[in-house]
C-alpha cells in the first residue's frame, strides 16, 4: 500500500496543477499589467474610483436581492415540500428544470415579458394595461430567481430531511407554540442549508453577465458583465483580471463565513 | 406527520407553476405559425422542420453533444483516478488541501474559470476552438465526478481490498475486479453530472470559444440577442424532451445504487 499510492497522485495532482492553479496564478498576474503590457498598479487605482465603486456596490446589491428573495420564497417551498405524500417525484420535479438549459430558460422570459407577452397580456386584462417589464430591475431579479431557486431549494430540503422529527414533538410537547417550534427548533437545525444555498446562489449572482445583457438589457452592470466586457469586447484583459481577483478575494471571504459547508456536505 | 393546509398546497402549486411557466410557454409557442412569442396563429410544424433543415445548427448540435461526450467520458477517467487517489491520503492536512483544490473549481463563478481558461489558453498557445473548449470542459467536470465517486469509495470497507490482495490479486486486479464494481453507482452518477454539466455551459464555452467553433449555449444566446427567433423554440422543445429522457436514465441508475441518493443540482 505504499507504493501504489503515489502512482494515482501523480496524474490527478498534475492536472489539477495545470488546469486549477495555473489558471488562477496567470489571473493574478495578469492583473498587474495594462492594456500596452507594462507592469502596473493602475488596474487596482482604477477599480477604486467612483465608476468601478458604484458598480460593485450595485453588484452587490443585486446579489443580495436575489439571494434575500430565493431564500424568502425557497424556505416555505423546501419545509412543505418534505411533508407531501411523494416527496422524492416532487422534489425530481423541482430539479428538473435546472437541468434545461439556463440560456432557453432566459430566452422563453424575453417572451413572456414582452410588450405582447402573456404577462402583459394578463396585466391588460385585469385591468392594470401594458407594462414595461423587460428591461428592468424587477425583471432582472425575478428570471435571476426563477434561475437560481432550485440551488437554494436543495441544501435547505436536505437540511430539513435530515432534522429529527422527534425534536419537533418534543417542542410541541413541552408547550411551544408552532411558531415558536420553528424560530427556536426548525430553523436554528436547518441553517447549515440555509447557508449553503446562500452560498449557491450568491457567489453565481455577483458574477451573472448573460441575464444582465438579455433581460436587464445592459441597464444592469455586475462584476460579471464588467469581466466579460473587458475580456471579450474592450480587450482590456488587465482591467478584466484585477475585476475577477477582486472577485476571488470576495468569494474566499464568503467561502470563510459560510464555513465552506456546501462543500463538505456533499463530501460526507 | 402532518398534513400540509390548504394555503401550503396553494403555494406550492403556485410555485411549481411558475417554475414550469417558462419551459412550457416555449414549448407552446413553437407551434405557433406566426413565428412570435404571442397571438397563436395556427399550428404548425414549419419551425422543426427549419430546425432539422438549418446545417449549421445541426453542426453545433453534433459539436455540443461530441463535447459532452468527450469531455464527461475523460473527466469521469481522471475524476475516478483523482478520488482513488485522495481517499489514499491517509493525513488530514495534504488531504484536506486536495479537497479544497478540488473545490476550487467548483465554487468559482463561470466568468473567472471562463476569463483564466481564456489566459491560460492564449499563453500557452492552444488555438480557441474544439480544443480548448474540450480541456476547459474537463477541467470543470473533473472535480464533480471525484465529489460523486469520493463518497462510494469511503463506504467501502478497507478489508475488501486486504482480502483481494490475501487471494493473491495485483494491483490493477483490486483496481478492476473490486474496487471499479464496488464503485460504480457512484462512477456512473459523476458521468451523468459531468455530462449535464457540459450540456447546461454557456458562460465558461463563451470566453474560450473563439471564432468558428460553437456550442448550443452560446448560439442561442447569439441568436436571443437579436430577439425571438421561433426555431430555438422548436429546438427547445427538443432539447427539453432529450433532458426528460437524460433525467430519467439518471434516475433509474441512481436508484439502482444501493444507498439512497442525494439530489444535487448543478451550480451555475
Amino acid at each position: 500500500m505504499t507504493k501504489t499510492r503515489n502512482l494515482y497522485l501523480i496524474p490527478y495532482v498534475a492536472w489539477m496543477l495545470l488546469f486549477v492553479a495555473t489558471p488562477i496564478v496567470l489571473i493574478v498576474y495578469k492583473s498587474f499589467f495594462d492594456v500596452e503590457g507594462n507592469l502596473t498598479l493602475e488596474n487596482f487605482e482604477k477599480f477604486l474610483t467612483p465608476v468601478y465603486l458604484k458598480m460593485t456596490f450595485n453588484s452587490f446589491w443585486y446579489a443580495f436581492l436575489i439571494t434575500a428573495f430565493s431564500l424568502l420564497v425557497a424556505y416555505p417551498t423546501a419545509y412543505w415540500l418534505t411533508r407531501t405524500k411523494h416527496k422524492q417525484l416532487w422534489l425530481l420535479l423541482i430539479i428538473v428544470p435546472s437541468w434545461i438549459n439556463l440560456l432557453l430558460k432566459t430566452y422563453a422570459f424575453i417572451g413572456l415579458f414582452g410588450t405582447y407577452g402573456f404577462v402583459n397580456s394578463m396585466l391588460e386584462w385585469v385591468g392594470i394595461g401594458t407594462q414595461q417589464i423587460l428591461f428592468t430591475d424587477f425583471s432582472f431579479v425575478f428570471v435571476s430567481v426563477y434561475i437560481f431557486i432550485p440551488f437554494m431549494i436543495l441544501p435547505i430540503y436536505n437540511a430539513l430531511e435530515e432534522l429529527n422529527p422527534s425534536l419537533i414533538y418534543a417542542a410541541r410537547d413541552l408547550g411551544a407554540s408552532p411558531l415558536k417550534t420553528f424560530r427556536r427548533v426548525v430553523f436554528p437545525l436547518t441553517l447549515g442549508g440555509v447557508k449553503a444555498g446562500c452560498q449557491a446562489v450568491f457567489i453565481p449572482a455577483l458574477s451573472l453577465f448573460m441575464i444582465t445583457r438579455l433581460i436587464a438589457g445592459n441597464r444592469v452592470i455586475t462584476l460579471g458583465t464588467a469581466i466579460e466586457q473587458h475580456f471579450l469586447v474592450t480587450q482590456d484583459w488587465g482591467m478584466g483580471s484585477a475585476i475577477a481577483v477582486l472577485l476571488i478575494i470576495v468569494m474566499a471571504i464568503i467561502m470563510m463565513m459560510t464555513g465552506n459547508r456546501g462543500a463538505r456536505n456533499s463530501i460526507r | 406527520m402532518r398534513k400540509n393546509s390548504k394555503s401550503a398546497q396553494l403555494y406550492l402549486v403556485i410555485v411549481f407553476a411558475i417554475l414550469y411557466a417558462p419551459i412550457l410557454y416555449l414549448m407552446y409557442y413553437s407551434f405557433n405559425s406566426s413565428g412570435t412569442m404571442h397571438g397563436f396563429e395556427g399550428f404548425t410544424l414549419e419551425w422543426y422542420e427549419e430546425v432539422f433543415h438549418d446545417t449549421r445548427l445541426l453542426i453545433i448540435v453534433l459539436n455540443t453533444v461530441v463535447i459532452a461526450l468527450l469531455s464527461s467520458a475523460i473527466s469521469t477517467i481522471l475524476g475516478v483516478i483523482g478520488a482513488i487517489a485522495i481517499q489514499r491520503v491517509r493525513r488530514s492536512r495534504p488531504r484536506n488541501t486536495l479537497l479544497t483544490m478540488n473545490n476550487v473549481l467548483i465554487v468559482s463563478p463561470d466568468v473567472i474559470i471562463g476569463a483564466s481558461f481564456l489566459i491560460f489558453f492564449t499563453m500557452i498557445g492552444i488555438k480557441l476552438g474544439f480544443t480548448s473548449v474540450l480541456l476547459s470542459h474537463i477541467a470543470f467536470s473533473v472535480p464533480i465526478v471525484v465529489l460523486m465517486v469520493l463518497p462510494k469509495l469511503q463506504e467501502m470497507s478497507p478489508t475488501l481490498i486486504d482480502a483481494a490482495k490475501d487471494l493473491g490479486a495485483s494491483g490493477w486486479g483490486v483496481l478492476t475486479k473490486v474496487i471499479i464494481p464496488f464503485i460504480r453507482p457512484g462512477i456512473f452518477a459523476g458521468f451523468f453530472m459531468a455530462l449535464t454539466y457540459s450540456l447546461d455551459d454557456f458562460a465558461v464555452t463563451f470566453f474560450v470559444t473563439g471564432n468558428g467553433y460553437s456550442t448550443l449555449s452560446v448560439e442561442i444566446y447569439s441568436r436571443a440577442r437579436q430577439g425571438i427567433s421561433p426555431s430555438i423554440n422548436a429546438l427547445s422543445t427538443l432539447i427539453f424532451l432529450f433532458t426528460i429522457i437524460l433525467v430519467v436514465g439518471y434516475y433509474f441508475l441512481s436508484q439502482r445504487g444501493k444507498s439512497k441518493p442525494k439530489w444535487g443540482a448543478q451550480q451555475s
